[in-house]
């Protein structure tokens, strides 16, 4: 596995903020994590992109200190994991997969409790938790019961508390699981304010296109591996250039565009239904214009035609031989592992 | 860890559990809900038939007699608050997020058995106004009957620490409800509470003499002036020192259970 050199803000000779070494993780026989690294820079994104039991939150719970690795080392912000993991607590937030608010408390209690519990203090605990609520547009509700909440609120209360003491290390585990795209729209915006402030961030998602959006680097975990890691361009890459697709509009002439389609470019994609072919276009551009001018000089008329980068989903396909959607966990990893 | 953050850290802890009671008022009914209702019926029902001997009218003499013994079960069995609390806590991820913060670990479970002491009082109040509804009183000083709530809320408060300990290592809340139910019930029943202890088998009344609920109960009992004149003195050892003996089983229960619940604590974050 190399390791991918480039990051947007990342510059040389810097110590990752976080960085892990061969991290494993068993539980009985079932090796839910499998000598994991990661390597995250000051002020960037990481993505652990991956399906369901493929051991993200377990990497995210060992990094947060809730569980101890079998074998392998951590340190996050230059502090060990294991040998200090109270210190550790104190440079980090954490966001769980499921809301961890306290149903019968208030959003501003919740809050409150929190930055009690940093040590805050009681008069920078209240001004705090006022103005995270402010900031997640839960003003309103802030003194309501958050059984009362809407899933996505909870999500973000669950969020601002993960903000309370201004960790500069946030780890945010599925942080979008069961929110309505506006929802999971919102939280994306909080979450690059975030960044834009400077906030290192670990992310996990099982959404490539949530991966695609937050990331700077992503690696891709699969059965407590990592299969693959590079910005989300360079994973696109691994999986091959850009393709070009057209739909003509005749069906009678499908036949004329399958072999016209087969000179311009390699492994087509047809869709004969559709209408639709696509193939390599290893000239980008170039590959474009041959097309125009040859689909133009045998008549044929187009409803639509384009290059088409290959998205996260294809490059997930390529690298596990399944898409997102299909994956199924073993239900002993995902009960042990991602509780 | 300063020792000034161990106290604040479980304070505030211990409030989120408090407001909670506040919230979920229906929490407090159901816990004095039912053991008013054992009042109500042994009172009423069985009273007449239980002969707790004295010479008081017998069913009077059986009120006061009770109200300790239901006192008793009570306080145990809202100790298993404690256990079924923790478990909610950790099925919903609560305590991870306490986990994560840079509190004293300790206080998760000493705030929680905390709040238990203070639930567990305001049952009391409530069930101790019922109890003067059907006529129990307190013949003692006021300074006797505080010694006899201090020690059932002691003897509660040492149960809630083992209740930690099954909190934290169940799986869900529905297992400390079932599984303590199991537990507590025959302990609470094979003692002094309801009925006298000489009315039972001997093997089963030798058990009920050494059992801590019966020496709570009979300590409570004692303090409260509630033995009928007349009553045959107690032999077993445990029966006659019941305050020492309860709080020899208190401080025991104590010494093991809370680093035993605060290593679970800590090991369960290896779930």
């Amino acid at each position: 596995m190399t390791y991918a050199t480039s990051s947007r803000r990342h510059e040389a000779g810097t110590a990752p903020v976080i960085q892990a070494r061969g991290l494993t993780k068993r539980y009985g026989k079932v090796v839910a994590l499998d000598g994991v690294d990661l390597d995250v820079h000051a002020g960037t994104v990481l993505g652990l992109l991956g399906p369901n039991g493929a051991g993200k939150t377990t990497i995210v719970r060992i990094l947060a200190t809730l569980l101890a690795a079998d074998e392998g080392a951590a340190t996050v912000a230059g502090i060990d994991v294991r040998a200090d993991p109270r210190e550790v607590r104190r440079h980090i937030g954490l966001s769980g997969q499921y809301a961890a608010v306290d149903e019968y408390l208030t959003g501003f209690e919740n809050l409150d409790m929190i930055g009690r519990l940093y040590h805050l203090g009681k008069a920078h605990s209240r001004s705090r938790a006022r103005e995270l609520l402010a900031q997640f547009d839960l003003e309103d509700a802030g003194d309501r019961p958050t059984r009362t909440y809407s899933g996505g609120m909870r999500r973000r209360l669950d969020l601002a508390g993960a903000l309370v003491a201004h960790p500069p290390v946030l780890f945010l585990d599925e942080p979008t699981t069961g929110l309505d795209p506006r929802g999971r729209i919102q939280m994306w915006d909080v979450i690059r304010s975030l960044v834009a402030e400077g906030t290192t961030l670990l992310l996990t998602t099982q959404y490539l296109e949530e991966a695609d959006v937050l990331a700077d680097e992503i690696v891709v975990i699969d059965h407590g591996k990592a299969i693959a890691r590079g910005t989300a361009d360079q994973l696109k890459l691994q999986v091959g250039g850009e393709r070009l697709e057209v739909t003509i509009r005749d069906r009678e002439r499908l036949a004329d565009a399958e072999e016209l389609m087969s000179r311009l470019g390699t492994s087509p994609q047809n869709d004969l239904e559709r209408r639709t072919f696509a193939v390599s276009a290893d000239l980008g551009v170039a590959t474009l214009t041959a097309a125009l001018h040859a689909f133009e000089g045998a008549g044929i008329e187009l409803d639509d035609v384009g290059l088409r980068r290959p998205t996260l989903d294809d490059a997930f396909l390529t690298l596990t031989g399944r898409t997102t959607e299909e994956t199924v966990a073993p239900e002993d990893v995902k009960g042990g592992a991602e509780r | 860890m300063k020792v000034p953050y161990v106290l604040a850290d479980a304070a505030v802890v211990a409030k989120r559990n408090i407001i909670k009671i506040k919230r979920v008022p229906d929490l407090l009914v159901f816990t004095t809900l039912s053991p008013i209702m054992f009042v109500l019926l042994f009172a009423y029902v069985f009273g007449g038939a239980i002969d707790v001997g004295g010479s008081d009218e017998t069913s009077q003499a059986y009120r006061e007699f009770l109200i300790a013994g239901i006192f008793a079960q009570t306080v145990i069995f809202g100790s298993t608050i404690t256990g079924a609390g923790l478990a909610e806590d950790v099925k919903k991820g609560v305590i991870d997020r306490f986990r994560s913060l840079p509190m004293a670990p300790s206080a998760v479970l000493s705030g929680r058995t905390f709040s238990d002491v203070v639930n567990n009082i305001l049952v009391l109040i409530v069930m101790s106004l019922t109890g003067l509804l059907v006529g129990w009183r307190i013949n003692t000083s006021f300074w006797e009957a505080a010694a006899g709530f201090g020690l059932l809320l002691v003897f509660a408060y040492s149960i809630s620490w083992i209740m930690a300990w099954i909190g934290m290592l169940v799986p869900s809340p529905e297992v400390v409800n079932n599984a303590s139910f199991i537990v507590i019930f025959p302990l609470t029943f094979v003692a002094n509470t309801f009925v006298p202890l000489e009315t039972l088998p001997t093997a089963l009344q030798t058990f009920a003499e050494w059992n801590p609920v019966s020496s709570v109960t009979q300590a409570a009992r004692e303090l409260f002036g509630n033995i009928p004149p007349g009553t045959p003195a107690p032999t077993a050892w445990p029966l006659l020192h019941p305050e020492v003996y309860t709080l020899i089983w208190s401080v025991a229960i104590l010494a093991i259970f809370i680093p035993v619940a605060n290593a679970q604590y800590r090991r369960s974050t290896s779930r």
